[in-house]
């Protein structure tokens, strides 16, 4: 290690940094240190590393096309050509799950968009303003948990058809409640500090006082929870898929292709055996990253890792 | 209550009961506001849907005085508040509409398909718990050292991985490679309804009737759907296990018990073990109302004909009457197994009380 190198980590690590800047860095550090000393923890980043960048690189990787037909190539298995062989259409399965990483990394980010901001808003309303309104909210929030999450997505698909959109509707639509607890949690330990007191003596309506002043600091505890929940999410989309009711065809859905090969499993294994394999990586990995998470974020509840 | 001494026992005995009463009142409230809410959701679904439930009985032929009149009978024409009332009080009364697709009364149609479902849930969590919980005691006892880990990560890899995928290479290595058990299906075609029907659970059925053939086909289905099911609840249960029993191992009792002298098997698999009991039933409890879920891709998977696929196909179907009736009765089990895993909590914890 060269000495620049040591100055900076010192700097880091020092036990009185001279500015906050420093100290938050410092912290963020002693978190970063904690967190890629859990190599489980590591794995699981590096999977969603390396997910992203097959998203954003799908073109180049895949190579060819995922929904070109090719029937003279149909039902080829794994080969030089095809690395991961091709589906009954005479598609690349390579490309398929390549292109595939694209839907999965959108379903989430946008089920995440959607069910993260409405959990924050109803959680921090109940939260601050409490009496019926909290009553209310929080009787609603318990409907939602009652229901198992893959059924009430079923049945919000059913009625609102199948899709790629409505599925990601119908998951936000049953993802949002605990982010609503979590963060209705923290409003009532913000809600009668000095600073909130302090606001509100300045004339600030309950509406500014939620938005700007209790809703960010609710943030970061709701954003530990989705990235915990980001498997869940996946496994759902899936699971839609799967059924025929997430994202139609030939959009190349993990789930849908490995529906699309059940009718091949016992001969031409590969078709089904490929996509599945995907999910699970893709959902280990956000697994694996949310435990190292909370491992590092929570000392108490340590994995023993 | 031996602590509290003979001193104005009877008075708090009164007290802690009406407090319990009240618990439990304030439960069983609870349970029939979230029950309403659950009705309110299916009931709204219902609503939403893009076929109209009018022209689908009278057929896109009819003139406007048959369709008006088939909105009155069907109670369309009333305000949505009414059709709602009328609505709980049909499902009140065990009436959940017909199912289009096999022309049945939905609930009988889910008074034939629940008993797979029980029979494969079941056979699942008695797999999840047999496993699972020593699994989870090893682990903490082995805090940190190898065990641990490859029990923690069994548990990750069961967390993460998608049920139909799961189910689907336990059939290509179990039934299509290796041919250790039979396919898709609940029994071999030729045992189909050789066994009288009791309790619908074809292990038990066969096993009343003394049909052991049945009873041997029924189990070769069974086990495979059952073990994949299985994995996800001795996932769940072992990391639930293992969490408990680090709280309780790290207890004085637990010291005590060293220092005088007895077996570490005994302090771990008798007096730790014993004192997770209650939070461990209402975990298993947990665990069996999460398989009704994981049930639904397994039946489909399995082609297992129970309330999981009866719900998927009717939904392929557009069948909406069996999709919401399908829905509302998991629903409906769901909040009853909370329920029941909260009041056996309240019921044995003396700490809950």
């Amino acid at each position: 290690m060269t000495a620049a190198n040591q100055g900076w980590r010192a700097r880091l690590l020092s036990d009185a940094p001279a500015s906050r800047g420093q100290a938050r860095l410092g912290q963020w550090y002693r978190g970063w240190l904690t967190f890629s000393g859990n190599w489980l923890a590591m794995l699981g980043l590096l999977i969603i590393l390396a997910l992203l960048v097959i998203a954003l690189l799908a073109p180049w990787i895949a190579g060819q096309s995922p929904i070109a037909q090719d029937l003279a190539a149909r039902l080829q298995p794994p080969s030089a050509e095809h690395w991961f062989g091709t589906d009954a259409f005479g598609r690349d399965i390579f490309a398929r799950v390549v292109y595939g990483a694209r839907i999965t990394l959108m379903i989430v980010v946008l089920v995440a968009v959607t069910a993260a901001p409405l959990g924050l808003l109803v959680g921090t309303v109940a939260g601050y303003l409490g009496g019926w309104v909290d009553a209310v909210l929080m009787r609603i929030t318990d409907i939602f948990l009652a229901f198992p999450r893959l059924i009430l997505a079923l049945a919000f698909v059913a009625a609102l058809g199948p899709g790629i959109e409505n599925a990601v509707l119908a998951i936000a639509l049953t993802a949002w409640p605990p982010y609503a607890r979590i963060a209705r949690a923290e409003t009532l330990t913000l809600r009668g500090s000095d600073f909130i007191a302090a606001i509100r003596l300045q004339g600030a309506s309950p509406s500014r006082i939620i938005r700007a002043h209790i809703m960010p600091l609710c943030l970061s505890s709701v954003i530990v929870r989705v990235t915990l929940d980001m498997a869940g999410i996946i496994l759902v989309a899936a699971g839609l898929g799967f059924l025929g009711l997430g994202a139609q065809p030939p959009l190349p859905e993990w789930g849908a292709d490995v529906s699309a090969g059940r009718k091949f499993l016992l001969d031409q294994w590969w078709i089904a055996t490929i996509p599945g394999l995907a999910i699970f990586i893709v959902s280990l990995g956000f697994n694996l990253l949310g435990d190292g998470l909370r491992d590092t974020l929570d000392p108490k509840n340590g994995g023993g890792g | 209550m031996s602590i509290l001494g003979p001193v104005g026992l009877g008075g708090r005995r009164v007290e802690l009961f009406r407090r319990r009463l009240c618990g439990v009142a304030k439960l069983l409230g609870t349970l029939l506001l979230t029950f309403l809410g659950l009705l309110l959701v299916t009931f709204l679904i219902g609503r939403v849907v893009p076929v109209d439930p009018v022209l689908a009985a009278v057929g896109d032929r009819a003139s406007a005085e048959v369709y008006e009149q088939a909105k009155r009978e069907l109670g369309l024409d009333r305000p949505l508040y009414e059709q709602f009332a009328v609505y709980v009080w049909d499902v009140l009364r065990g009436d959940l509409g017909k199912s289009v697709l096999t022309a049945r009364p939905v609930a009988e149609d889910i008074g034939r398909f629940f008993p797979a479902t029980l029979e494969l849930a079941t056979l699942a969590t008695i797999i999840g718990v047999l496993l699972g919980v020593p699994a989870g005691v090893v682990a903490a006892v082995n805090r940190g050292r190898w065990p641990d880990q490859v029990i923690r990560v069994v548990g990750l890899v069961g967390y993460s991985m998608p049920i139909f995928w799961l189910g689907l290479m336990g059939l290509l290595l179990f039934y299509g490679t290796l041919g250790w058990v039979a396919g898709p299906g609940r029994v071999d075609i030729f045992y189909e309804g050789m066994v009288p029907s009791i309790t619908g659970m074809l292990l038990i059925d066969s096993a009343l009737a003394g049909d052991w053939a049945v009873w041997r086909s029924a189990f070769s289905h069974i086990i495979l759907p059952a073990g994949t099911l299985g994995y996800f609840s001795l996932a769940y249960i072992s990391r639930m296990t293992r969490s408990f029993m680090l709280e309780q191992l790290g207890q004085e009792y637990v010291t005590t018990a060293r220092v005088k002298g007895l077996s570490e098997w005994r302090v771990v698999w008798r007096h730790a073990l014993g004192n997770i009991m209650v939070p461990l039933i209402t975990v298993i409890a947990l665990s069996y109302a999460q398989l009704l879920e994981g049930s639904v891709l397994t039946e489909t998977v399995f082609a297992w004909p129970g309330l999981g696929r009866y719900i998927t196909s009717s939904l392929l179907s557009a069948d909406m009457n069996a999709v919401l009736g399908g829905t509302l009765v998991v629903g409906a089990v769901f909040i009853g197994l909370n329920l029941l895993s909260d009041l056996l909590y309240r019921v044995l914890d003396p700490r809950a009380r």
